[in-house]
C-alpha cells in the first residue's frame, strides 16, 4: 500500500492570531504540525505497522503531503520523526492567500500523480477551520469518501476500508475500496510522541519541495487572487469586559443566582 | 429577483430547524427555494413541516441512494437542482455534513465557498467570526454561485402564514457518487432537552463532575438548557460525544453558557467563547476559564450548583 497523509503547518493553538490585509499573519507566530493531522499520523502508522513487521524494506510506504512556506518542513519533519517515511511539500511564493478551492487543487495534482491507495487527512485545520478539504479532495480525484473516523479498519488483502463515521448527527458504519480519502476525528487514537530514535532517523528522511509548475497547476487559480472568496474587511472585536470572580464561602450558589437574575437569564 | 437555494437538511423524520433559519437569511437577497433529499416518500410530511416559514416553494426529491451512498449522492442531487433552477446562491447550515456538502458542491460547480457564516447580506456577503471571535471578519464570493454555509442559530427564523408550493424533481444519482456503502446508522440518541447548537443556554460540565453530571443535568432542566461536556468528560464516556463542546466538538454561542468543572483548554474555547454570558465554576480560583468568565465562583461544583438551584427556584416562586 501507498499511503499519503495531508499535513498543514498551522500557527500554534495559543498564539494569539492577528490578522494583516485579510489573511491570518503567519509571521512571528509559533508554527506547528496542526494537531488534528497527528492523529491521522498515527492512525496510518497504525495501518502499516503491524503489516511491515519483520520486513527488511518496508512495503507499506507513509508519504506526508503538505501546501504551505518553506519552514512548514518542520511541520513535515515532525510527521517522519513519529515514523512517515518522506515528505513532499509544495511551497511557492504565488500560494500564499489560496483558498480551500484551491488548496485542494494542488493537493489533488500531487496526490494524482502519486499512485497512492488511500489518503489521510485530519478532519479540520486549526486555523482555516473548515472542514472541507478532504471531501474536496474526494470530489477532485473521484476517490470514496471516507471522513469523520472514529475508527478505522483497512483489510490490505481485500484493498478495503471500514469506518465509523462520527458526528453530530450519530454514528454511520460505511465502507469502500481503494482509493479512498479518509479523515480522522481526535477520538481515533492517542498520537505518539517521537522517539529519540524516531527523531534521529527523520533527519534523514527526504523532504521534496516542488514548485507550482512541478505540480502543473497555473499561478492565475491560487493565491489571494486566485481566490474564489475574499475577505473584505477584517477587524479586531473589542476584548471582553473583565468579569466578576467569587470565592464560594458557603454563599456562592446564591450569589451566582443573583447574577443570573440580574441579567435576566434565569 | 434572485432566487436562492437552501438545503433543508433533515434525519428522516423531522426537518432542522435550520431550514427556517437560513430562509430567513435569503429572504434578505431573494426568494428562498427548500430543497428536500430523501431517500424515502416522506417528502409531503417533511414539506409540510416547512410550512410558515419563510420559504416560498420546495424541490423535493426522493431516491434511495442518498441513505445508501450518503453525501456524493446528495451533491450529484444538488449539482442537478443548480443546473436546472439556476439559482443566484446556495445556502446550507454549517454543521459537519453540511460543510463536506458545501465543499464537494463547490467544486463540482466551479464556485468559491464561505463556511461557518453568522450573517448573510442581501448581496451574500457573510460575517464570520474567526479565531476563537478574536477577529469578525466580513467575505464574499467572487466566483460562480455563491456556496455559503451558515452557523445554526444564526437568526430568530420568522413565522409566516406561507404554505410552499412542492416540486418533486428526479435526478440521476452517478457510479462515481456510490463509491462508498453506508451499512449501518445508529442517530445520536435525543433526550428530553433542546439540541445544543440550538438551544438559548447551555450547562457544561467536565472532568471536575468526575463523571456525574447528575448536578449539570438539574441545573440544565431547570433552565430549559442543552447540556455541554469537555473533551475530557466524552473520553471518558460519561457523556456522549455528540455533547461535546470545542473545536473538535460543537459550537455554540447562547445566551448563556455555564462551565463546570471545566479548566477552559483553548479546545474547549473554541467552541464557546462566542457566547454572550460565560459562568464558570471551578475549584481552581487559577483555572484559564476565569479568564473569560463574566461571573466566576471558585468553588465546588457540588455545592454551588445545587444552592444556586434552590436560590433560583426561590427568586421565581
Ligand atoms: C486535537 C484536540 C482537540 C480537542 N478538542 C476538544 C474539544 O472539542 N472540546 C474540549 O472540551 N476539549 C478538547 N480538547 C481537549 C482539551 O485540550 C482539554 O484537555 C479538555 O478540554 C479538558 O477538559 P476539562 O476542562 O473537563 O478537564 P481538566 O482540564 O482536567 O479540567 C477540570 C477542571 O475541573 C476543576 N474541578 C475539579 N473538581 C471540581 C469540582 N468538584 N468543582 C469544580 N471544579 C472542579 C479543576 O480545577 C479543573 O480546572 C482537544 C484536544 C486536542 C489535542
Ligand atoms: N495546506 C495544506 N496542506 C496539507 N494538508 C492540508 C492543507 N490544508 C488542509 N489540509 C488537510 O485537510 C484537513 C482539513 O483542513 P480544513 O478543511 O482546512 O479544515 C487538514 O486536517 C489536513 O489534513
Amino acid at each position: 500500500m501507498k499511503i499519503a497523509i495531508c499535513v498543514k503547518q498551522v500557527p500554534d493553538s495559543w498564539a494569539e492570531k492577528k490578522m494583516v490585509n485579510g489573511v491570518l499573519d503567519r509571521n512571528g507566530v509559533d508554527a506547528v504540525l496542526n494537531d488534528l493531522d497527528e492523529y491521522a499520523i498515527e492512525e496510518a502508522l497504525r495501518v502499516v505497522e503491524p503489516l511491515n513487521e519483520g520486513k527488511e524494506t518496508p512495503e507499506h510506504i507513509i508519504t506526508l503531503i503538505s501546501m504551505g512556506p518553506e519552514r512548514a518542513t518542520e511541520a513535515i519533519r515532525k510527521g517522519l520523526s513519529m515514523g512517515a517515511d518522506s515528505g513532499v511539500l509544495v511551497s511557492d511564493a504565488a500560494l500564499a492567500g489560496s483558498d480551500a478551492i484551491a488548496t485542494s487543487k494542488v493537493l489533488a495534482e500531487v496526490i494524482s500523480k502519486g499512485g497512492f491507495d488511500l489518503v489521510f487527512c485530519g478532519t479540520e485545520s486549526t486555523d482555516a477551520r473548515m472542514s472541507v478539504v478532504p471531501a474536496m479532495l474526494a470530489e477532485r480525484l473521484g476517490w470514496a469518501q471516507l471522513t469523520f473516523a472514529g475508527s478505522v479498519k483497512v483489510d490490505a488483502a481485500n484493498s478495503s476500508v471500514e469506518i465509523a463515521r462520527m458526528t453530530e448527527s450519530g454514528v454511520e458504519t460505511m465502507s469502500a475500496t481503494f482509493p479512498c480519502v479518509i479523515s480522522v476525528i481526535e477520538k481515533i487514537n492517542e498520537p505518539r510522541y517521537p522517539s529519540f530514535k524516531g527523531i534521529m532517523a527523520a533527519k534523514k528522511k527526504v523532504i521534496e519541495t516542488k514548485s507550482l509548475a512541478d505540480v502543473g497547476v497555473s499561478s492565475a487559480e491560487v493565491g489571494s487572487s486566485g481566490a474564489w472568496s475574499s475577505v473584505v474587511d477584517a477587524s479586531a472585536r473589542p476584548p471582553r469586559d473583565k468579569g466578576i470572580k467569587v470565592e464560594d464561602s458557603g454563599d456562592g450558589g446564591t450569589k451566582l443566582a443573583d447574577y443570573l437574575a440580574e441579567k435576566r437569564l434565569v | 429577483m434572485a432566487n436562492v437555494l437552501i438545503f433543508a437538511d433533515h434525519d428522516g423524520g423531522k426537518v432542522a430547524k435550520t431550514a427556517a433559519e437560513l430562509a430567513s437569511f435569503a429572504k434578505r437577497g431573494g426568494t428562498p427555494i427548500a430543497v428536500l433529499l430523501t431517500d424515502s416518500s416522506q417528502a409531503d410530511s417533511l414539506a409540510s413541516q416547512l410550512a410558515n416559514t419563510d420559504i416560498e416553494s420546495v424541490l423535493a426529491v426522493e431516491n434511495s441512494d442518498f441513505a445508501k451512498h450518503g453525501i456524493p449522492a446528495l451533491v450529484d442531487a444538488l449539482a442537478q437542482v443548480i443546473e436546472a433552477k439556476k439559482p443566484d446562491a446556495v445556502l446550507i447550515p454549517s454543521t459537519a455534513r453540511g460543510k463536506e456538502i458545501a465543499g464537494r458542491l463547490a467544486v463540482r460547480i466551479n464556485s468559491g465557498i464561505i463556511t461557518d457564516a453568522i450573517d448573510v447580506t442581501p448581496d451574500f456577503g457573510t460575517t464570520q467570526s474567526v479565531f476563537g471571535g478574536s477577529f469578525t471578519v466580513s467575505a464574499k464570493v467572487k466566483t460562480g454561485i455563491p456556496v455559503i454555509t451558515v452557523r445554526p442559530s444564526s437568526i430568530e427564523a420568522s413565522t409566516t402564514s406561507n404554505t410552499p408550493a412542492v416540486e418533486k424533481l428526479n435526478v440521476t444519482v452517478s457510479d462515481k457518487a456510490k463509491l462508498v456503502t453506508i451499512s449501518n446508522v445508529q442517530p445520536a440518541v435525543k433526550g428530553g432537552r433542546p439540541e445544543l447548537t440550538e438551544a438559548k443556554i447551555v450547562i457544561s460540565g467536565g472532568r471536575g463532575t468526575n463523571g456525574d453530571f447528575t448536578q449539570v443535568e438539574a441545573m440544565a432542566d431547570l433552565l430549559g438548557a442543552a447540556v455541554g461536556a469537555s473533551r475530557a468528560a466524552t473520553d471518558a464516556g460519561w457523556y456522549p460525544h455528540t455533547h461535546q463542546v470545542g473545536q473538535t466538538g460543537k459550537t455554540v454561542s447562547p445566551q448563556l453558557y455555564m462551565a463546570c468543572g471545566i479548566s477552559g483548554a483553548i479546545q474547549h474555547r473554541a467552541g464557546m467563547q462566542t457566547s454572550k454570558n460565560i459562568v464558570a465554576i471551578n475549584k481552581d480560583p487559577e483555572a484559564p476559564i476565569f479568564d473569560l468568565a463574566d461571573f466566576g465562583v471558585v468553588g465546588d461544583l457540588f455545592a454551588v450548583l445545587p444552592q444556586a438551584r434552590e436560590a433560583i427556584q426561590a427568586k421565581r416562586s
